[in-house]
């Protein structure tokens, strides 16, 4: 983690959006903001809103699938991390903390929504085609090699991925977007969905699966994923 | 994946993610690094796969939130203030 030194002049720094830069420099920022909270510095208080709005805003919106569910999400997410800010004892643990309040925030709006079901996904499930077989077998799969460079700026690319995500089974996305888009470690986002560390693995392995499977298919038919199976 | 049913193949298949990771023992990672030096149907997939995953790290969002209003930002700051006048008293 990069050290951001006492003192050292943060609102300087390009403003917060999110992914502007590396998780080093992230985490070094998200570390000091919380501190200077804490230390009471009101000085901090709209970079802090600011930054984790945005957070807060796109794991939403990708967990819950409504705008106006995540817009409500960051705002009751922050009320609660401002009203319990005394309760955080490790500054350098503030993005898990935000999320596990932000988590909690967007399970009861999807209680209240319709959204993709539960349900468990197997490995099988997403096993490539195979045509031929012995030295000639080939899988069938599209051609990635344009893949992410020429396609990640499109619109249309980043329908594709929301909606590859929207049809995971709520279990499966909260993982790939903690640890895939979040960079949360395996640890921390155990800890913070209250499962072990093996349960993550398993998870994020069959969620990124199911996300292949989905962009081969857009990549190679066209056809955007439905948003539920 | 040689074949459908190549058992070897759906080993390394089930550790793609943890490979990906760099979480697997020194010797299991052997193991696959292996297999896939010998199986071009088994990098092609690895290779999806972990573009898959540059993707996420990558995504960015194309919505933003709406600006925070004036109520809403006075709601959450009072709320920090709250907490420290709290902190404070006690």
């Amino acid at each position: 983690m990069l050290a951001v030194g006492v003192g050292e002049d943060i609102d300087a720094r390009p403003p917060a959006t999110i992914k502007n830069g590396s998780l080093d420099l992230e985490n070094g920022i998200e570390t000091e903001l919380a501190r200077r909270l804490m230390a009471g510095d009101a000085g901090a208080f709209d970079r802090f809103v600011e930054y984790f709005r945005a957070k807060v805003f796109q794991y939403s919106r990708l967990m819950c699938g409504q705008r106006e569910d995540a817009e409500e999400v960051a705002q009751d997410t922050l009320l609660k991390v401002f009203e319990s800010f005394d309760r955080l004892r490790e500054p350098e643990r503030v993005r898990q903390w935000v999320f596990r309040i932000a988590r909690n925030a967007c399970l009861m709006k999807r209680r209240k929504s319709v959204f993709a079901p539960a349900r468990e996904l197997s490995l099988d499930e997403f096993l490539p085609a195979v045509s031929g077989s012995g030295q000639g077998a080939r899988i069938q799969i599209a051609d990635w090699s344009g893949l992410p460079d020429d396609k990640l700026l499109q619109r249309e690319m980043k329908d594709v991925i929301e909606a590859a995500i929207a049809w995971l089974p709520p279990d499966y996305r909260s993982v790939i977007l903690l640890r895939d888009m979040e960079e949360l470690s395996t640890a921390e986002a155990a800890e913070l969905l209250d499962v072990t560390p093996d349960v993550v693995k398993t998870r994020l392995h069959r969620a990124r699966l199911a996300l292949r499977h989905k962009l081969d298919e857009y990549l190679r038919t066209g056809a955007a994923p439905a948003a539920a199976n | 994946m040689a074949s459908p049913h190549d058992e070897h193949c759906k080993e390394v298949f089930a550790l793609l993610s943890d490979y990906l990771n760099l979480e697997l023992p020194a010797d299991t990672c052997a193991e696959v690094e292996a297999h896939l030096a010998d199986c071009p149907p088994c990098i092609e997939f690895a290779e999806s796969l972990r573009k898959t995953v540059e993707l996420c790290h990558r995504y960015q969002p194309a919505e933003l939130p709406t600006p925070l209003g004036e109520h809403a930002r006075s709601e959450l700051l009072a709320a920090y203030q709250k907490m420290l006048a709290g902190r404070q008293g006690a």
